[in-house]
């Protein structure tokens, strides 16, 4: 091919996926990048590939699309790992996978630590509730509490983890942190005083700032939420420092050298910024990055001809053919081929299901037409390329040390095995076979 | 008329684009819009090419001159960040004169306990500043803005957003809070809000679109229209293919080659164009025929529907004004 084809720049080392996923020391592997970039898909994909090629391996996904799950077997929330049918199993290997129920996770850790009466105290309070069913943060805290529970089961010798979609990769890495500092943190306690440290002679001073402060706070959040706020925190007391402790804990984690980080990304400006801030994060939590997948890149068959001289070529056939047009209609009948002049030049059109009984060949201008169409096409093709190696070129200007691999747009969703099949073998493609 | 034009979708499908481009649309001649965003992205700085915005009202354009007979200069666009931060010290400053104690709370972290963390408060404060302004009247009794804009957060969080009244008039049953929650859930609820979803013709961001126009409807919160953004003109389609497959091949080869695209023999140049041209027009047909699909239950839905094209070279500033007069003449939103 030449050399302005559209493989990467020779100076961004290429992303070796088969070789990440066959090595037994790699044991968790965190799909990370900004919203609806394909995150889940790739995460399914490698997953299944994993499995395929004899790893034991367990997929967390957190949002998968419903056709996804379906395909999967994991459309019920159970928040369980279940086997995933129609894997090839044949290089001993297997596939299970399930879809994070946040709420669930939360239930079981205040089950697993509390007494019955208590956890269900927790259980049943409002502002508990609330908190359960999600704000910010809560997803990502519930990610890496179950990420750390599949690692500590040590039933899978390789996890695979989704990350919940939001609007920055870095919510993933701060927004567990965020909880578990409000979870374990001063304004908790401060909630807390009146049952705490009332009473306590030295702290007779702190003890009317803080009850100043309930004041204002109650007076601002009502009595109620107030209430439902300290008997929360008094119900939770046993596990303060746990929640901290628990995101330090998985923050270690995925810090270890058995931990890769991919960072997924479209070939779009946006997406490719969040992409280098999650590179430059990682560095500095000294987290092992992968590499990054750039995925839905756009290819081409033909890069040889350029968009210019496609346009170029479309515009002579466009007006050859309408010449041929008037031609061919001042020709005797019978040898004129109507209906496939039905087609309006330069535009879409259908051919009736009539018409295409018959199977005469095109006229000459009508494959004109058709010629014309598909250089178009073509150019708009290109542009696209274009417009998807600049900004490629830029990321890797910024950090050529990061390992790249890039996975074709299929033309429609990703549903099926088949279909995540197909997208951890572009995954997978060496250099050579995907300058191909 | 609706005055509050709330516009969500699934992620990256365009919500700020479109509504930078909605309050440029609804800026004509001697009327005035609020953009406001409330995800603290600066966002609306980044589409307007302007340095971050403060957390302030302030004009940033002019809307687009009306076209055809007396052109007309189009009115002003006005932007304001909400930041839930400020917007909460300024509250307690209001009704509580709390100047210093604000501090001793940040500190504390309380501000960012009920900013970033307290389920539906962060929302109470940036939905009840969007419909004060939405209220807010000069001196002559006239509303200040005719129209206000709202980026808001995508479908997946639209309906817990906007009804924040059932949370936390729920959780805070009595106090400011409680009121303000009421306040805001009087215009939310009221025909004075549309919310309008942007949608790309693709599966699960039409998916989304119609699970989240059923939740806000179940909410009793006021849809408005859907916004499929990012169309691409069909080049061509299944019908083609069939022309192609009936035995095109010598001819568009021939084509070609009289185009000046090399030699039309086998292992001509364009002889050798012909089978990755028919890749690509067998992808492009493929994608067709799911946005055709994607479009019918678009329209499926009931609500009424504009379009916006894909600029081939992303949206800068002069864009976002053709985004703005292609809304313009789609009709009133
Ligand atoms: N009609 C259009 N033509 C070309 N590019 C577009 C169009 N609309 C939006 N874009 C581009 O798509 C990207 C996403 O748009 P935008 O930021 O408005 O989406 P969003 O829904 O607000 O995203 P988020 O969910 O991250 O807030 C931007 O780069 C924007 O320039
Ligand atoms: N390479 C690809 N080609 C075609 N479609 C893709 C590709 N990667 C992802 N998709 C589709 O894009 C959509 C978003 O992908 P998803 O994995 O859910 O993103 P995320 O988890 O990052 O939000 C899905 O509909 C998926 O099928
Ligand atoms: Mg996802
Ligand atoms: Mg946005």
């Amino acid at each position: 091919m030449t050399a302005d084809d559209t493989t990467l720049d020779a100076s961004a080392p290429w992303l070796e996926v088969d070789a990440l996923l066959d090595d037994p020391r790699t044991r968790i592997v965190v799909c990370c990048g900004s919203g609806g970039v394909g995150k889940t898909t790739t995460a399914a994909a490698l997953g299944v590939r994993a499995a395929e090629r004899g790893r034991k391996a367990v997929v967390l996904t957190i949002d998968p699309a419903r056709r996804l799950a379906q395909s999967m077997g994991i459309s019920e929330l159970d928040n369980v790992p279940r086997r995933v049918k129609g894997v090839d199993e044949t290089a001993g290997g297997e596939l299970h996978a399930m879809m994070l129920d946040m709420k669930r996770t939360f239930d079981e850790i205040v089950e697993g630590h509390a007494d019955a009466e208590r956890a269900r105290a927790i259980l049943e309070n409002p502002f508990y509730q609330s908190l359960s069913a999600g704000f910010a943060g809560t997803q990502e805290y519930m990610a890496m509490e179950k990420l750390g529970q599949l690692r500590a089961g040590d039933a899978w010798d390789l996890i695979i983890v989704d990350t919940p979609p939001s609007r920055s990769a870095l919510d993933f890495l701060d927004a567990p942190k965020r909880l578990g500092s409000f979870l374990d943190g001063k304004f908790i306690r401060v909630l807390m005083a009146p049952a705490k440290v009332g009473g306590r002679a030295g702290m007779k001073f702190l003890n009317v700032g803080m009850s100043m402060m309930t004041g204002t706070l109650s007076k601002l959040m009502g009595g109620q939420l107030l209430r439902d706020v300290q008997t929360f925190v008094a119900a939770m007391d046993t596990m303060f420092g746990g929640f901290r402790t628990r995101a330090d804990a998985t923050y270690r984690l995925l810090q270890a050298p058995g931990t890769a980080f991919l960072v997924v990304a479209a070939p779009e400006r946006d997406a490719l910024r969040e992409a280098a801030y999650f590179v430059e994060r990682l560095a500095a939590e000294q987290m092992p990055l992968a590499g990054l997948v750039l995925n839905r890149v756009h290819g081409s068959g033909a890069a040889q001809l350029s968009a210019e001289r496609a346009l170029a070529a479309a515009e002579a056939l466009t007006e050859r053919a309408a010449e041929e047009d008037c031609a061919e209609n001042l020709e005797p009948a019978g040898i004129v081929d109507h209906h496939n002049g039905k087609a309006d030049p330069g535009t879409a059109g259908s051919l009736s299901p009539a018409a295409t009984a018959e199977q005469e060949p095109p006229t000459s201008a009508s494959a004109a037409h058709l010629a014309a169409r598909l250089l178009r096409l073509h150019a708009e093709r290109m542009q696209v390329l274009a417009r998807e190696r600049r900004t490629r070129d830029r990321f890797t200007a910024l950090h050529p040390e990061v390992p790249v691999t890039e996975v074709a747009a299929l033309p429609g969703d990703v549903h099926d095995l088949a279909g995540l099949r197909a997208i951890g073998d572009r995954l997978a493609l060496s250099r050579a076979e995907a300058d191909r | 008329m609706s005055r509050l034009h709330v516009v969500s979708g699934k992620g990256g499908t365009g919500k700020t684009t479109v509504a930078a481009a909605l309050a440029l649309a609804l800026a004509t001649e001697g009327r005035r819009t609020l953009l406001v965003e409330v995800e603290g992205r600066q966002g609306i700085a980044q589409l307007f090419e302007t340095e971050a915005l403060p957390y302030e009202e302030r004009k940033i354009a002019v809307g687009p001159a009306s076209e055809g007979g007396g052109r007309r200069a189009g009115g002003e666009v006005h932007a304001l960040a909400i930041d839930a931060e400020r917007a909460l010290l300024d509250y307690l400053q209001m009704f509580y004169k709390l100047g210093g104690a604000g501090r001793a709370l940040k500190k504390l972290g309380a501000i960012d306990f009920a900013t970033t963390i307290a389920p539906g408060l962060r929302d109470v404060l940036l939905t009840g500043k969007a419909c004060e302004a939405v209220r807010r009247k000069d001196k002559t009794g006239r509303f200040l803005y005719d129209a206000v804009v709202m980026d808001a957060p995508p479908t997946g969080r639209i309906t817990r957003f906007l009804n924040v009244n059932d949370e936390v008039a729920g959780l805070a049953k009595i106090g400011p809070i409680h009121h303000q929650a009421q306040a805001v859930m009087r215009v939310l609820k009221s025909p004075e809000t549309a919310v309008h979803m942007v949608t790309l013709l693709e599966e699960m961001p039409v998916q989304e679109t119609a699970d989240g126009i059923a939740e806000l409807r179940a909410a009793g919160i006021p849809v408005g229209g859907i916004v499929i953004n990012m169309t691409r003109p069909a080049l061509l389609d299944n019908g083609d293919l069939e022309v192609a497959a009936r035995g095109a091949r010598t001819g568009i080869a021939k084509a070609l080659s009289q185009a000046g695209l090399g030699g039309a023999r086998r292992g001509g140049l364009a002889e050798r164009l012909i089978d990755p041209l028919l890749e690509q027009a067998r992808e492009h047909a493929e994608r067709v025929e799911l946005e055709r699909t994607e479009h019918a239950e678009l329209k499926a839905i009931g609500l009424p529907t504009y379009e916006l094209e894909l600029l081939p070279e992303g949206v800068d500033l002069a864009g976002l004004y053709r985004l703005a007069r292609d809304l313009r003449k789609q009709g009133p939103i």
